[in-house]
């Protein structure tokens, strides 16, 4: 196996992770695989930050414990990590400016158990800045690229963790990292035709993470299965002292939940999904995904989310009010940029300088936004208010799982990939309008999981989305396995980088 | 409800984000629209419901007030700016 690496790559975490464990392939020489790849797709602008060294360190780690018999679930498996997630002397940029140079002098708990794991680390991954976006281009990196092209435009591949989705659609990496505040790993996952999963809050650590918006913030996997999902859920999750929100509660094994039996399980359809104007290959996808979990055994149920179309309002007074917050910490002061000052210049203007030259024009608005909103005034509101509505949000949901409901069936976005600079130029609004179906379980804290389902009449994937009640992420896996088998996905984009 | 010029030059201030003069229509406009879009909220009866303050209902744990850490100034200035004899160095903040 080893003389033919071609397409090692391309491999799922669960195939590789079964040659390694019978020798038929090695760490190294799939690292090596990833690496070429990842040289020769440099055009998708994926990987920001390559650490080839320490990967090829990992990888020859890896081999020695697989040879010894210790081998853990992602033992000597390639991986791309999210440029928001603290990496210990790797930049760690959270794709802005004002941390450019930034080194952390410590690993963040998700990454720290990825190594533990046995994974190997190829490199930083491209995003929005600070996670603000839905299509990548707010990147100080300028915008990760789609692997899937239907016609001369170069596409999104959606935002926040578009470097992620591109990078594990087009084969760079066998597996990534992503992080969800408002759909930034589902939106992504259905643009570019692969799954991810945001668990429910808590059951991965935050620590490390660069934040946006704390109460909405979880990491999680974005992979080209529904199986390589659970493993790498599996591997990341647990209670951990150093994130007070982080929930005491065992981790299931993930993968053997995955039985493809979801008989009698009964899947909501929520009236409210069914937007004014909504395309009809959007709706015609939501309708083929009841029948295959219909098929399944399942039963389909209509269900109310009454609140579900304040959430979007609710999502941009919260989250801009919590970054505004987070963000306050970046003053040039303690890392990253600071501005050069003139003669006279007090902290201040080096305060107002560093903040102008360091954060993009999203992430300066979303700040405003959010000391807009919890300004002396305003609090109550716009603040107070979306905090009630968020509560009725939440309830929704709890109203609809105590009728019995065992996961919501939705769409994951109102429309395909679209093309880089298509949308947001004029009316920051419009993209805000992407996250329509996923903000709503972010501010619920429920688990959600992208999968892809089919193309549209351009060629283009488009995704599913599973929502599931609060700690069943294995349950939620399982529904999402059905979907995926029933799908049949298996669209690669056509290589053209 | 819409941003004026004031308002964004306020709020870029108290955002401690220097905005020039020119770009403030722009980011008025901006902000109005996003503000605008928020305004759709005010159609909810909130009557009676509590604000939301955590997510999942758990009861935050407080840790033994110990030190815990601590000894790695060198770290902690590892990324600064400008540091100097152990300090994060800064323009005067007082007169």
């Amino acid at each position: 196996m080893s003389a033919d690496m071609g397409g090692a790559n391309g491999w799922t975490v669960a195939g590789a992770r079964d040659a390694l464990r019978k020798g038929e392939v090695t760490a190294v020489d799939l690292t090596m695989a990833c690496l070429t790849a990842m040289d020769a797709g440099d055009v998708l602008n994926a990987f920001v930050h390559k650490t080839p060294e320490l990967a090829l360190e990992q990888a020859r780690a890896a081999d020695a414990r697989l040879a010894g018999g210790d081998a853990p679930s992602l033992c000597g498996i390639p991986v791309g990590v999210k440029d928001l997630f603290a990496v210990k002397g790797v930049p760690t940029q959270a794709g802005s400016n004002i941390l450019r140079g930034f080194r952390p002098e410590y690993e963040s708990t998700v990454t720290t158990k990825l190594w533990e794991a046995g994974a190997v680390c190829l490199g930083k991954l491209n995003m929005d800045e600070f996670a603000m976006g839905s299509s990548n281009e707010s990147s100080c990196y300028g915008p990760a690229v789609n692997p899937w092209k239907v016609d001369d435009r170069r596409l999104t591949p959606g935002g926040s963790s578009g470097g992620s989705a591109a990078a594990v659609a087009a084969d760079l990496c066998l597996a990534a990292l992503g992080t969800d505040t408002g759909g930034s790993i589902r939106q992504p996952a259905a643009f570019c035709g692969i799954t991810g999963i945001k668990p429910t809050y808590g059951r991965v650590s935050r620590w490390g993470i660069v934040a946006y918006a704390s109460s909405l913030d979880q990491a999680g996997p974005m992979t080209r299965t529904v199986r390589d999902a659970a493993i790498m859920l599996g591997a990341i999750s647990g209670h951990d002292a150093k994130d007070s929100t982080s929930a005491e509660l065992a981790v299931p094994d993930f993968e053997a939940a995955l039985t493809g039996d979801i008989r009698g399980k009964k899947i909501g359809i929520a009236r409210e999904y069914r937007l004014d104007g909504m395309p009809t290959e959007i709706a015609a996808l939501w309708d083929r995904g009841m029948e295959m979990m219909r098929d399944a055994g399942a039963e389909i149920v209509d269900i109310s989310l009454p609140h579900a179309k304040y959430a979007l309002p609710t999502y941009y007074i919260i989250a801009p009010a919590e970054a505004s917050s987070n963000l306050a910490r970046y003053d040039g002061v303690r890392y990253g940029h600071r501005a050069k000052l003139a003669q006279g210049d007090g902290i201040t203007e080096m305060y107002e300088k560093t903040r102008a030259e360091g954060f993009g024009p999203e992430v300066q608005r979303r700040i405003m936004a959010g000391t807009y909103v919890l300004s002396a005034g305003f609090y109550d509101a716009y603040y107070n208010r979306a905090r009630k509505v968020r509560a009725l949000i939440k309830c929704d949901f709890e109203q609809a799982f105590a009728a019995g409901i065992d996961a919501i069936l939705a769409p994951a976005t109102p429309s395909s990939a679209f093309g880089l600079g298509e949308q947001g130029g004029a009316d920051p609004v419009e993209m805000y309008l992407n996250d329509v179906f996923t903000v709503t379980l972010n501010l619920a804290g429920l688990p959600g999981i992208a999968v892809p389902v089919g193309l549209d009449a351009k060629g283009l994937p488009l995704g599913l989305q599973l929502i599931g009640r609060p700690w069943e992420e294995a349950e939620l896996l399982n529904h999402a396995y059905v979907l995926e088998r029933a799908a049949g996905f298996v669209a690669k984009p056509a290589k053209w980088w | 409800m819409s941003i004026d010029i004031d308002t964004a030059r306020k709020v870029a201030k108290l955002s401690r984000i220097r905005v020039e003069e020119g770009d403030l229509p722009d980011l008025a406009e901006k902000l109005s629209s996003i503000l605008g879009f928020m305004e759709q909220l005010k159609d909810v009866d909130v009557t009676g419901v509590e604000p939301m303050t955590s997510v999942t209902p758990m009861r935050l744990k407080r840790r033994v007030d110990v030190i815990s850490d601590g000894n790695q100034q060198a770290a902690v200035l590892k990324n600064a700016p400008d540091a100097r004899e152990g300090f994060f160095a800064v323009p005067k903040v007082v007169e």
